[in-house]
């Protein structure tokens, strides 16, 4: 993988976009789009467009084809067979409220655990609250260690209880980067028949992921994040989950047919997608799923290994670097750090002059901040456009970080 | 070397004037920039309507501490009804360098808990005080 040519494929960051002297270390916040999923989606307005599912007419079929094409792509990029357990939401954040409100207020009753870790994005954290306060379940919590990763005997001695309904955890944390043991907790959680929802937000774009292998029971992810335009993400659910949940919203499309008093769903994936659908991103983001099988997932994760051991050593020869997470063969393409005692948000201030582009702050993590002792972190991410030459740069940078805030040793 | 972090801004976030707690206090107020966990409380004691010590605290980013710094000098000494006509243009003014949208929060947050605090003490402005 040659991730110089890649850049040439993004429109914004290549030698004649406006991006082109910007070094973006923020795809674990967003990644750049392609041409590939920018001229799809154009196609599709501009050959295709009209609503779908309704119209008896050619134009209306030929969008109706198009939405059902980005299923099949998406579909196939996760290996799931059955295309109605495939569902097209905003993002992860809406695709795990689709979990809590819809499977979690039917399913949790009183004495019920819902099992998260202290490594979790707010929006696997706030849905659970929510639902948990509402059902009168009790929310429960895998600690992280001191190396970054998830203490196992916590899940064990909560579904030793025989109360654990649903473990919900991140795939790969978007602070630590830490991939987690993710089939070791489905097969734990299974084993005390409690269902699995993994947030794939930050594991989706980067590493292969099997959906078949995997057996979770819900898996949600986002398409902005892998390439795909933002508005698009995936809920992936069982289908014999889905079929005896309830809908999450009502109304046109997810309906078979409606009576002044009461309503017949649609079959799936429809009973979970109300409203006229965002056509256009679901084409972007079945683009984005044919151009990432394009360059090969495996080789992918295996640039972002590469080049994060890079950052991670180039990194640590500054003084007074803090690293946090796991070593690199252990992690996704993000680095999470802060630069002796100067705040995060200077940090990416002083990049930000340099045309450095990195994330400050907790990263809608506060918990885990929390349990780091920290306010705040600088993040550094990685994508199939970042090169070596782009961690020098941030190296650089970091280097006058160090000579403006005169830390010993700049 | 740097067009925010110049060296007036460096100093005071280095060497803070008017950093502390007062106890006792006439007022005090606490306020955080949840974006980026910066806190700042700032504590008053007056003497008549005239702001006769002041002292901040807390913890963030160089703005913030910086701003609030430069703050602390700007109304000691001042009256309420100047913390009342004080505006955020006066504090940029007075920062003198180019905040980005994305950093006017850090920028302000100090101004916002003088006036919480000073408001605290006198009551709100159209609330019925003073």
């Amino acid at each position: 993988m040659d991730p110089v040519e890649i850049r040439e494929q993004f429109p914004l960051l290549s030698s004649h976009g406006v991006g082109r002297s910007v070094v973006y270390l923020d795809s674990a916040a967003s990644s750049q789009k392609p041409a590939a999923v920018l001229d799809a989606m154009r196609s599709y307005y501009e050959n295709d467009y009209a609503n779908v599912h309704r119209g008896v007419y050619a134009l209306a079929e030929r969008s109706t084809e198009a939405y059902d094409n980005a299923r099949r792509q998406v579909a196939a990029f996760f290996n799931v067979a059955d295309l109605g357990e495939v569902i097209f939401v905003r993002n992860t954040t809406e695709a795990i409220n689709l979990v809590a409100y819809s499977w979690g207020l039917a399913n949790l009753g009183v004495g019920d655990v819902v099992v998260i870790s202290e490594m979790e994005h707010h929006s696997n954290i706030v849905p659970w609250q929510i639902v948990c306060a509402r059902t009168g379940s009790r929310l429960e919590f895998m600690r992280v260690d001191g190396s970054g990763r998830l203490v196992l005997e916590d899940l064990d001695r909560l579904l030793a209880t025989g109360r654990v309904r649903l473990v919900a955890t991140c795939h790969v944390s978007n602070v630590l980067g830490t991939v987690n043991p993710v089939e070791t907790i489905v097969a734990k959680a299974h084993a005390h028949g409690a269902l699995v929802l993994l947030d794939g937000a930050q594991g989706a774009p980067h590493l292969p992921v099997d959906l078949s292998a995997l057996r979770a029971d819900f898996y949600a992810c986002s398409g902005h994040k892998m390439c795909g335009p933002m508005g698009s993400g995936m809920l992936f659910g069982r289908r014999a989950l889905l079929e005896a949940m309830p809908p999450f919203l009502g109304g046109g499309d997810m309906i078979r047919q409606v009576t002044l008093r009461d309503s017949l769903w649609a079959d799936l994936p429809a009973k979970f997608e109300a409203g006229t659908p965002s056509v256009a991103d679901a084409v972007g983001f079945g683009a984005a799923c044919e151009y990432l099988s394009g360059l090969g997932m495996q080789a992918i994760h295996q640039h972002e290994l590469e080049i994060t051991r890079y950052a991670w050593e180039q990194l640590l020869e500054l003084p007074d670097i803090e690293i946090y997470g796991p070593p690199p063969e252990e992690r996704g393409g993000v680095i999470a750090f802060n630069s002796g005692d100067v705040h995060a948000h200077d940090v990416a201030s002083i990049l930000d002059e340099d045309g450095i582009a990195i994330r400050a702050g907790h990263h809608c993590a506060q918990p885990l901040h929390e349990r780091l002792g920290l306010a705040a972190s600088a993040r550094a991410s990685f994508y199939v456009y970042n090169s070596r030459a782009d961690v020098d740069r941030l190296v650089d940078s970091l280097r006058r970080v160090r000579s403006i805030f005169a830390l010993p040793g700049a | 070397m740097s067009d925010l972090y110049r060296d007036q801004i460096l100093d005071h976030y280095r060497n803070p004037r008017n950093h502390g707690t007062l106890e006792p206090h006439d007022a005090s107020f606490e306020d955080t920039n949840p974006l980026c966990g910066d806190r700042v409380r700032i504590d008053l004691r007056f003497d008549g309507e005239r702001i006769a010590d002041i002292k901040f605290s807390g913890r963030g980013c160089a703005i913030s501490q910086a701003a609030t710094s430069m703050l602390t000098e700007m109304v000691k000494g001042q009256t309420i009804a100047d913390v009342r006509e004080l505006t955020k243009d006066d504090l940029l003014d007075e920062l003198g360098i180019p905040i980005s949208p994305a950093r006017l929060k850090c920028a302000l947050l100090g101004l916002k808990v003088l006036k919480a605090s000073a408001y605290g003490y006198t009551g709100w402005p159209g609330d019925g005080g003073s």
